[in-house]
């Protein structure tokens, strides 16, 4: 099967510190449920950047929806940032624009017409139970608000990946269900969905979903729980 | 060329009205101001030189030193000589009421030797060398002088002048432009997590660029016509006593180009600003991946 993201000893640094990520190899494939795991501070957070592009590795190589991207010009970086949705740990709505206008962001920076936003991004604030408050903005909002427009805003546009760091942290148990509900229809619709949490529930919860673990800045399968363990030299994640 | 100055309302919503960018009309309007008075004194100097260089450029003066007795016999001579259009003997009572200015009543003084002055005018291409050849055959001691030669400074300092008004015009347009860079560095810091934002779900900068470039563009225009409006009020204020200077130096005043060009100085520099606006953020966009 084709892969959504190759790593290839792939290391990452900030500034002159050390290394937070080392020789990652693994690939993704195409319409796969995977739970990133590991301790605080094991990258994952890393991880998910390079993986939506918002960083580059130090070394090695990554290859996005089949293009070597680790050193690819940043002009070529937005029409494949755009095939990608980001659930961010933070949510990263701006603060200025009404939770409608933050989910309609992605169809309107791909160049939607403004009569095909409506409708869409009305469906998915429905969808996420937030359609009475469409006209609010984020500091108005909850913290399980906030998240919900963060995930309708990274799905509007069916991605072909999705990448959620912690996407239930802030929402009650009925909410967190849904949400995964709504990632999984997503991943039987083709998308290739990267989930980081520590929630062990949420994982057990989400059958067919593959593990990546990672400590200390490299994948490791200590419990031997991984359907498909990261193998040296090249470590596949199936 | 021209669709990123249309936004819908949703891209304007997209950057918050921040107090920040509030003074750069302001800045804008005040250089807008002090553009359009500056060219329009270069302007009119320039008129002025014009003016004065063309009323002299045919005009020359046949000086006698120590005076001359037949005055009357070197006008007939002038007068008669080829290419002379006009020509006036200044009396010698005018003479001594010039030199008064400087001597005081000794300029009475009948022992004081005052040069006659003949002044004329000549065609283009007449031959001023055959004229004072002429005069020479009965006043050997007598000098035909250009009058450009004598205004030459006085027309030196105004084309001097007019440098420094052009110079002061750049000098000025550059300021502008800085205080446009500065506003939208500004503009960026402020706006920075909506553009990580917009970035991160795949915005160019171009579609990033378009919308700081429209608002500068905006602000730029309306501090340039407010700057430019003012400045056409203070110079209809001034046109009275410029139609005064005006007289004295011939007639010289701005002219239906040279308002044409003023006019157009408000919307130049707008350009200028939103250009300047584009490239500074453009190349701030590029330190981030």
């Amino acid at each position: 099967m084709a892969a959504v993201a190759e790593f290839d000893s792939v290391g990452l640094r900030y500034g002159t510190g050390a290394e937070v990520l080392r020789d990652l190899d693994f690939r993704l494939r195409t319409g796969s449920f995977y739970f990133l795991t590991g301790p605080s501070g094991a990258g994952k957070t890393s991880l998910l950047k390079l993986l939506y592009l918002a960083q580059r590795p130090t070394r090695g190589r990554i290859k996005l929806f089949g293009e070597e991207l680790s050193e690819a010009p940043r002009e070529a970086l937005p029409p494949f940032r755009r095939r990608i949705g980001v659930v961010f740990q933070d949510f990263r709505l701006v603060r200025h624009l009404s939770a409608f206008d933050n989910v309609a962001l992605p169809l309107r920076v791909a160049g939607a017409r403004e009569e095909d936003v409506e409708g869409p991004v009305r469906e998915m604030l429905a969808w996420v139970g937030l359609a009475d408050r469409a006209s609010a903005r984020p500091p108005t909002l909850s913290g399980g608000e906030q998240q919900r427009v963060a995930i309708a805003r990274a799905v509007i546009n069916r991605p072909e990946l999705l990448v959620a760091d912690e996407p239930t942290g802030n929402v009650d148990a009925e909410m967190a269900n849904r949400l995964m509900g709504l990632f999984t229809a997503l991943n039987r619709l083709g998308t290739t969905v990267v989930v980081a949490t520590h929630d062990v529930g949420l994982i057990n919860a989400t059958p067919g979903a593959k593990l990546i673990r990672l400590e200390g800045g490299t994948l490791v399968d200590p419990t031997g729980t991984l359907r498909n363990p990261p193998r040296p030299p090249r470590r596949q994640v199936p | 060329m021209l669709d990123w100055l249309f936004a819908s309302p949703a891209e304007r919503r997209l950057l918050a009205a921040s107090s920040k960018s509030a003074p750069t009309p302001w800045v804008i309007a005040i250089m807008s101001f002090s553009i359009m008075m500056i060219a329009a004194a270069g302007l009119a100097l320039a008129n002025t030189a014009g003016v004065l260089s063309r009323a002299i450029e045919v005009r020359y003066a046949l000086e006698v030193p120590g005076g001359a007795a037949n005055l009357g016999d070197l006008l007939q001579i002038v007068r008669s000589s080829p290419g002379v259009t006009t020509a006036q003997a200044v009396p010698e009572s005018d003479m001594r009421k010039m030199l008064e200015r400087w001597l005081g009543p000794a300029a009475q003084s009948k022992e004081l030797p005052v040069p006659a002055l003949i002044n004329f005018d000549v065609q283009p291409g007449a031959n001023v060398g055959t004229i004072e050849h002429r005069v020479q055959l009965t006043a050997p001691t007598a000098r035909i002088v250009a009058h450009r030669e004598t205004v030459a400074p006085l027309l030196q300092s105004l084309t001097l002048l007019q440098v420094v008004a052009l110079g002061l015009v750049l000098l000025l347009s550059a300021a502008a432009a800085a205080a446009v860079v500065l506003a939208a560095r500004g503009a960026l810091d402020t706006h920075r997590f909506t553009i990580d934002v917009m970035h991160g779900i795949g915005a160019t900068d171009l579609q990033v660029t378009r919308l700081f470039q429209r608002k500068i563009a905006i602000d730029a225009f309306i501090g340039s016509i407010t700057g430019g409006l003012a400045a056409a009020l203070v110079l209809l204020a001034l046109a009275g006593g410029a139609a005064f200077a005006g007289e004295i130096t011939g007639g010289a005043t701005l002219g239906v180009g040279d308002l044409i060009v003023l006019s157009l100085l408000p919307f130049a520099l707008t350009g200028l600003a939103t250009w300047v606006a584009r490239v500074a953020v453009l190349r701030a966009l590029r330190e981030a991946l």
